[in-house]
């Protein structure tokens, strides 16, 4: 089937800032979270240069109000057995840790719901957090796990067989979302 | 990967990948919790036909932070003491469901027999088999010598340039073996020196150059260069049936690295050794407790590697079916 995009780069651009006024304007579970920065963590690859980007742009509305990190979750996976080895990537946490923060998940394709599962596993590990969200680029459903995400740049039905892949002019050399 | 057998096997890039793995792995041990659920369920034998303190409590540790189940074996008070051989040893581990064995040997090639023999399905990774090979241990000291060096800049890199001199033992010290050709393959450049009774008679086709005078060596010698780290092997007695060299005082006195020598070394000159040390024969104390000294970080990367090795051997397929 031949890949056919559905968002470009300014559909993409225009929900990360949406995103990020979702995020500010979510309430705080508690005062001590709202006085701490916000973590925002992402999933490698593509979550991480998401993450980055949203970080910017809460910089620029509010700065100082988000610290940008990584979250490697292949340790964590429950299909490591059943695939090729897998190269894990770094993980990198703001100094401050995750203890009492709120976290924010960022990744770019909300599928099955396993790899939030496992990035929920990984930061379990780090600390405990006021409370975790997640924030997604494009969510396709077909979810086998109870995870849903709290902000979401663009639903996108699916069928359980198509591919649904973001690119990012990072590595990709091009921004947009194609369905293949 | 599935079985480590040798640091012949590993081309450039995989043995860059593996100490990126450690780095990843070295830091778990500083989050709240040190510990990985990724081979749960798995278990690993650990089969030590020679004594060892250190590399059989790292590969244990390493094992139990990815969560692991770990069964140790020891020769001593074992069935070996009444005859069973590696073969019959290693199925009947096998036999109570093993998915990996770290075997220490003193036959050197019986990792690969046992890897090869068709005995047993697990992987195999080498933890020392006779005056052969250690490949953890010179992973973990590469690692050593590229964290020394480059610090956090260390992801993907090699250690083209470093020049590293080994000191003693070399012929029957399977560290200096496996040190040789890892490091030759990550670009450094090795010197070995000893006595030449020490020094193994088929140096000729290792990536090295040999010599006989420490002094030498550690004034530059053969690169016109000070050495960037210098690896003192121990002594094995236990290995040493014949008379290699006068005494021990003459040893100390020509191949140790005492503290004149020591005070020679360059600023930044990393002091290596793979332990136990004997202290005031082949390192005194004034360089092994040194700023420069990096024994212990030696030990603590040991683990880290440890955890990549094991990772990279179980981390994928292999489980055996109904098992999950």
């Amino acid at each position: 089937m031949p890949a056919r995009p559905v968002l470009q780069q300014a559909d993409i651009e225009r929900a990360l800032t949406r995103i990020a006024h979702e995020i500010l304007e979510a309430p705080a579970p508690d005062p001590e979270a709202a006085s701490r920065p916000l973590v925002l963590l992402g999933i490698p690859t593509r979550g991480v240069l998401l993450a980055d980007r949203l970080g910017m742009v809460l910089e620029r509305l509010r700065p100082g109000r988000a610290a940008v990190g990584a979250l490697d979750v292949t340790m964590y996976r429950d299909d490591l057995a059943r695939q090729p080895i897998r190269t894990p990537q770094p993980t990198r946490v703001p100094d401050a840790g995750v203890d009492g923060a709120t976290v924010v998940l960022v990744d770019d394709v909300l599928f099955s719901g396993r790899t939030i599962r496992a990035a929920l596993d990984a930061i379990n590990d780090l600390g405990r957090p006021r409370a975790v969200r997640l924030a997604v680029l494009v969510d396709r459903g077909h979810r086998e796990l109870p995870i849903r995400p709290d902000f979401v740049g663009k639903n996108l039905p699916s069928a359980p067989g198509e591919r649904v892949n973001v690119h990012l002019a990072e590595i990709d050399g091009v921004d947009e979302v194609v369905v293949s | 990967m599935r079985h480590l057998l040798s640091v012949r096997d590993l081309s450039r890039d995989e043995a860059v990948g593996i100490l990126d793995l450690a780095e990843d792995m070295a830091a778990v041990a500083t989050r709240a919790v040190p510990k990985l659920p990724t081979l749960r369920g798995r278990t690993v034998a650990n089969l030590f036909f020679e004594d060892s303190t250190r590399t059989r409590l790292s590969f244990e540790a390493a094992a139990k932070r990815l969560s692991a189940d770990v069964i140790t074996f020891t020769a001593k008070g074992s069935s070996v003491s009444k005859g069973e051989s590696l073969k019959d040893t290693a199925q009947t581990v096998a036999a109570m469901g093993v998915d990996a064995v770290v075997l220490r040997h003193g036959a050197s090639g019986a990792a690969r027999v046992l890897a090869d023999g068709g005995w047993i399905d697990a992987a195999v990774v080498n933890a020392g088999d006779g005056t052969h090979e250690h490949p953890t241990q010179a992973l973990l000291d590469a690692y050593t010598m590229r964290r020394t060096r480059h610090g956090d800049a260390s992801r993907g890199r090699d250690l083209e340039g470093l020049r590293v001199t080994i000191v003693g033992d070399v012929l029957h010290s399977r560290v200096a073996r496996s040190n040789a050709w890892l490091l030759a393959t990550l670009g450094a450049q090795v010197h070995l020196v000893g006595p030449g009774t020490l020094l193994p008679p088929g140096t000729a086709g290792w990536p090295v150059t040999t010599g006989t005078d420490l002094d030498a060596a550690l004034a530059g010698d053969p690169w016109g260069e000070l050495p960037d780290a210098v690896m003192m092997l121990r002594i094995q007695s236990e290995r040493m049936h014949d008379a290699f060299f006068p005494d021990e005082r003459e040893y100390a006195r020509e191949w140790g690295l005492d503290a004149a020598r020591f005070a020679r070394l360059g600023a930044d000159t990393m002091v290596m050794h793979p332990g136990p040390m004997n202290r005031g024969l082949e390192i005194s104390s004034a360089a092994a407790d040194s700023a420069r000294s990096v024994v212990l970080d030696q030990v603590t990367n040991g683990v880290s590697i440890r955890m990549a090795v094991l990772y990279l051997v179980l981390g994928a397929g292999g489980r055996k079916e109904g098992a999950s």
